[in-house]
């Protein structure tokens, strides 16, 4: 783990997408300290405004503040992500290692149920729950794990089955190790890189999942922020006012490219083999473009 | 002496690729029969695909059998290796994916003696074993990555040897290496084994190799022992393939 760090730490793209990560994450928990104004005050006169120092990103066809509205829309489309997320990988992790390592019965079982869960639409099967359940954050979160886990299971069962067919675990079982030390030491330590790509990039679909059925209008419901509620809002302004959607969009686009580029970093950091062999530099420009500059030493 | 190891008429197939709803199957062993003494050395000859590998993997108690039973001591694989906890070890032909490639030397060594229990004086204890298949304690802090096969596979043996097992199983420890290193690790085999007293099942398609190290050889073909001779009498060779496999063997002094 000293070399993970290490490697992460050497990747100048990693560190800067951690730190924006960070801050915008800790903007968003510290939202009522930071923002200087209520995100739900109305101020009709004022609508519309330009960035100006008294409104940064300007204010809404309600006059509403939008540095403010955007600060708190980032708390719930970030942490409600992060938490979705967190449910969605330990329950893909705990019945995809389960699955990966016992094989026979409990597989077959866990492979047939996440069968009949794929068989869905996840989109469909989204929008079928929070009709049943009603709109809210609550049941969109609830819609998004159960429309999902089965997907993670699934891949993580392929990785686990990836490691268990090395002799290194072979060796391990017939030297008289437990199971559980295999599972930790061995299989959830290899898969780990594997996952956190997985939950990263899980992460960043979260957040346009949950952004896209705030659109939609089954999410968040209005007074309250939310990324993809306020694009909604621009939306119907959006002939008169196209500048509207320049702030939520962005501020997605951003916060999603961002996870992305971290779920990529984890994977290089992981591999204790580039650090001996090469190093990998990259730009920022470099990265986006699936470009990768391999400096050998 | 007593027999370690009893192997009566084991038999085990997989299902054929692609005909799951048939269940078609293939017979990889039919019936092999094999036992080993304690302390002497058995190799198991046989072209690919006879069952070697399965056979070794059955041993090893990493996939049950079919029909038959393989005793240690009279009791089960899995129940034997229970009771007797790092007493049975492997080396693999692959030596590349032997040692997890996140593990240090030191890490992969100390893992089957933790698993038994010998945390004591661990640092010591490995630069020992390092030392004893002749390495330098220096590569103690080096991933796998950073050895060459030669050395990656004498760590291998370090850490088979680690928990001072009785029995280990050889599958085709030496065929990924060259010439020249696969003379010495023999060597550093038939060394541990005189001074350790250990048991070997070596499985490998090398004849040369195998009659260096064995006593016994069997020659394993179509999933069957189809002839058991002593490593001496290779010359009297009765049964039809294992004719032809000596046969084919190119010749050289060993």
């Amino acid at each position: 783990m000293v070399g993970f760090f290490k490697r992460f730490r050497n990747d100048t793209l990693a560190m800067s997408v951690s730190f924006f990560l960070g801050t915008v994450i800790l903007l968003a928990v510290l939202a009522p300290l930071v923002a200087p104004y209520d995100p739900t005050a109305q101020n009709i006169i004022n609508k519309f405004q330009g960035p100006s120092l008294a409104h940064w990103f300007g204010t809404d066809q309600l006059g509403r503040d939008v540095f403010s509205r955007i600060l708190y829309g980032g708390r719930v489309t970030i942490l409600v992500s992060l938490m979705t997320m967190a449910v969605t990988i330990l329950i893909g992790t705990v019945l995809g290692v389960l699955a990966g390592y016992f094989r026979g019965r409990l597989d077959d079982v866990i492979m047939r149920i996440c069968d009949i869960m794929l068989s869905f639409p996840s989109e469909v099967l989204i929008l079928a729950i929070v009709g049943i359940l009603g709109t809210g954050i609550a049941n969109i979160v609830l819609a998004t794990v159960i429309a999902k886990w089965a997907w993670y299971v699934r891949m993580i069962r392929a990785i686990i089955i990836q490691f268990m067919d090395s002799n290194y675990i072979r060796f391990a079982k017939v030297s008289g190790c437990s199971t559980g030390h295999i599972i930790r030491k061995h299989l959830l330590v290899g898969a780990l890189g594997e996952i956190a790509v997985l939950a990263t990039l899980d992460t960043a679909g979260t957040i346009l999942n949950i952004s896209a059925l705030s659109f939609l209008g089954l999410g968040v419901q209005p007074p309250t922020a939310e990324w993809g509620m306020m694009l909604n809002e621009a939306k119907n302004v959006m002939t008169t006012n196209p500048g509207q959607m320049l702030a939520p969009g962005v501020a997605i686009f951003m916060v999603v490219a961002a996870f992305n580029f971290l779920g990529d970093s984890i994977q290089e950091a992981m591999n204790p083999k580039i650090d001996k062999v090469f190093k990998t530099r990259r730009s920022l420009f470099g990265a986006m473009f699936g470009r990768k500059k391999a400096v050998i030493e | 002496m007593a027999n370690l190891l009893e192997i009566k008429d084991l038999e085990k197939s997989y299902l054929q690729v692609g005909t799951n709803f048939k269940g078609a199957r293939n017979k990889i062993l039919n019936g092999v029969n094999l036992s080993i003494t304690a302390g002497s050395c058995v190799g198991l000859i046989g072209e690919s695909g006879s069952g070697k590998s399965t056979l070794a993997r059955l041993v090893m108690g990493l996939e049950k059998p079919e029909k038959g039973s393989i005793l240690f001591e009279g009791l089960p694989v899995r129940q034997w290796l229970k009771n007797n906890k790092g007493k049975m070890s492997v080396v693999f032909q692959d030596y590349t994916a032997s040692v997890n490639p996140r593990y240090t030397v030191t890490e992969a060594i100390a893992e089957p003696l933790c698993a038994s229990g010998a945390e004591k004086y661990l640092d010591w204890h490995i630069e020992q074993l390092l030392v004893r298949v002749g390495l330098e304690p220096e590569v103690k802090n080096r991933y796998p990555h950073e050895l060459s096969g030669g050395q990656l596979q004498r760590v291998c043996i370090a850490r088979a040897i680690a928990t001072k097992p009785r029995f280990i199983v050889l599958d085709e420890a030496i065929s990924s290496l060259d010439v020249s290193v696969q003379a010495q690790i023999l060597k550093l085999l038939h060394q541990l084994r005189v001074e350790m007293n250990i048991t070997y099942l070596f499985v490998a398609h090398d004849l040369q190799a195998v009659a260096h190290l064995c006593d016994t050889i069997a020659f394993l073909y179509q999933g069957q022992i189809v002839e058991e001779v002593e490593s001496g009498e290779l010359a009297r060779v009765n049964n039809h393939y294992a004719r032809a496999l000596l046969a084919s063997d190119i010749p050289f002094e060993v």
